[in-house]
């Protein structure tokens, strides 16, 4: 009873927050959800139409195949970076900065996270142009050292556009874990590995048993926010293919934005976020999850 | 500090002075490494020397020769026709507004959730926890049309208003976790000193804080700076554009050539390396603050 009076008061400072919330993120929200269950083209009232809106989400080829240029997606954004970049942090942090010294294991650092601060606007303007069939920097360079045949239309072909994709995504990407995991690494006690050298530990033994496991916290922050920034991702497939050519490129927030400003379809774009929404929702529930049990482990 | 005291004692064994005889392996990773760098750094350096080239340079000596001499038309030409200050002003305007109004936004909020511990803290930790991982597109139609109904579309208000709550829901999540470690025994000397709570929100908890609120302010900054899609749909017009914007609709300009569109992107490179130099110190160190909770 004590704790509740003493806490009275604080309540105020949270109706600022509160309101601008509800009215930035809660109502539209809501709203979003209650559009996707109508048809509307933004213009009059919606009309009501229960799930048809869902039921030909899950029949619409595009849908799928956005969801699983997403896997594709998480593979660059997620997966490759994190493995590299636990790789890299061990190497600059355990090998580069001993043998060398501070100096070049934080110069490489920053280098490698360069990528990371550029408008992602930016990135798409470089890669576009580095990319471009008759104009770009790629075909030239591969041109002029005898490989023309290997020359190719890298984002217009439907063959090659998403790999192409997947590799701006992993240049973009790398620098993230790096920072991060070389962060964890600076809580690894060094007599640790000392104890592990003098159990005459290979390197390769130390990297797994100490240093993995010591920075899993790194690790889990890291899957997650790159995960769920692949399924958010929008602004490079705007910028490099706008989700062509034919769609082969197709991500479900370009999707989404087709359906509501080009395509005047309201309720469909709204399903089609709805569906999105509670996938990151549910992938951060399972991995809060994940998280306590390993806290409490 | 681990770093500098890690070097120290392995430096006094001399199984050390061994192993850097044994291995000239080392110089190998090292180059590995620094390849790695260059193919990282190589795209921006491409871009850097052509946009300074003439087309006709360009043209008879491709992309890879240094340009012969330096041509800054097409960086004159390309900042006149996308109207760039403005568009500078647009993007500066907006951050800074975001960071200032989004962290004093996160301190109420963390004032009354770390420090206050109000009932139902841990529903509204996770209230913003949710918000901050809600894709925009989610959010995008309503607001939208909202903002057509009360007069604010195509005004860069509205995006600073949305851009406030999103930041600001990290920011209350990050800073909850801070606050809630934060030193009792200041607060209730402050309180024994008869300040209200207003007056130990200013006087203690903020100056207190501070560090973690720079690396707050420089998030809120960057990330607004760089956002894309919903200045992309809410500013329409030439004059609200930001930077992001402005670069990424003149992509599919026909008037787009080879030299012009690395010009455009080395001026849409050079704030963000100027950010990154200015901040580098607090973004580090506030990445490592985000890590751990």
């Amino acid at each position: 009873m004590a704790g509740s009076t003493k806490n009275r008061g604080y309540a105020v400072y949270l109706i600022p927050g509160m309101i601008a919330s509800i009215a930035v993120i809660v109502v539209p929200l809501v709203m979003t959800v209650y559009i996707s269950f109508t048809k509307w083209t933004g213009i009059g009232s919606p009309r009501w139409v229960g799930f048809d809106n869902y039921t030909r989400l899950f029949e619409d080829a595009n849908f799928w195949a956005s969801f699983g240029h997403i896997i594709l997606l998480i593979i660059a954004m997620a997966v490759i970076p994190t493995f590299l970049g636990l790789v890299l942090a061990a190497v600059l942090f355990d090998y580069v900065a001993k043998k060398f010294s501070d100096r070049w294991a934080s110069v490489l650092r920053s280098g490698y996270y360069l990528p990371q601060v550029l408008p992602v606007a930016v990135t798409g303007i470089i890669w576009g142009w580095i990319l471009h069939p008759s104009y770009g920097a790629l075909n030239k360079i591969m041109e002029s050292i005898g490989l023309g045949s290997l020359t190719r239309n890298w984002l217009g072909d439907p063959k090659y556009a998403l790999y192409s994709v997947m590799f701006v995504m992993i240049w973009f990407q790398l620098g993230y874990p790096i920072v991060m995991f070389m962060s964890g690494l600076q809580r690894i006690d060094p007599e640790l590995y000392e104890a592990a050298d003098l159990d005459g530990a290979t390197w390769w033994q130390r990297f797994r048993k100490i240093t993995v496991a010591m920075i899993r916290p790194e690790l889990y922050v890291v899957l997650v926010t790159t995960t769920i920034a692949s399924l958010k991702i929008f602004g490079q497939i705007f910028v490099l293919t706008r989700g062509g050519p034919s769609n082969a490129t197709l991500v479900p927030s370009y999707f989404a934005y087709k359906n509501f400003f080009e395509k005047a379809q309201v309720g469909y774009g709204s399903a089609i976020s709805t569906v999105l929404t509670v996938l990151i929702v549910i992938l951060a529930i399972v991995f809060l999850r994940l998280q306590n049990r390993a806290e409490r482990s | 500090m681990t770093l500098t005291a890690t070097r120290a004692s392995t430096s006094r064994t001399p199984e050390r002075v061994s192993l850097r005889e044994r291995h000239p392996a080392r110089f190998f990773i090292l180059a590995l490494l620094l390849v790695l760098l260059l193919l990282i750094v190589a795209p921006l350096l491409v871009v850097a020397i052509n946009a300074v080239k003439s087309p006709a340079d360009y043209a008879a000596n491709g992309p890879l020769a240094l340009p012969h001499h330096l041509y800054w038309q097409g960086i004159v030409d390309f900042w006149n026709r996308a109207n760039f200050g403005l568009k500078l002003w647009n993007s500066f305007i907006t951050s800074i507004v975001v960071a200032v109004l989004g962290v004093i936004l996160s301190v109420f909020n963390a004032y009354a959730l770390g420090i206050g511990r109000v009932k139902g803290r841990l529903w509204f930790l996770v209230f913003f926890l949710i918000a901050n991982l809600l894709p925009q597109e989610v959010l995008v139609y309503p607001l939208y049309y909202l903002s057509k109904q009360v007069g604010l579309y195509d005004s860069l208000w509205s995006v600073i208003i949305i851009f406030t709550v999103i930041q600001s829901a990290f920011g209350t999540y990050l800073l909850t976790s801070v606050y809630t470690e934060f030193p009792k025994e200041l607060l209730e000397a402050a309180a024994i000193d008869g300040a209200g709570k207003w007056r130990s929100l200013w006087r203690v908890v903020v100056p207190v804080s501070r560090p973690t609120l720079a690396v707050l302010f420089t998030f809120f900054f960057i990330w607004t700076w760089n956002e894309f899609f919903l200045p992309l749909i809410f500013l329409i017009s030439n004059d609200n554009q930001t930077v992001p914007v402005a670069l990424g609709v003149l992509q599919g300009d026909r008037m787009m050539d080879a030299t012009t569109t690395s010009a455009s992107a080395l001026i849409g490179i050079i704030p963000a390396m100027i950010f990154f130099l200015i901040f580098q110190r607090t973004l580090t160190r506030g990445i490592a603050a985000g890590a751990i909770k």
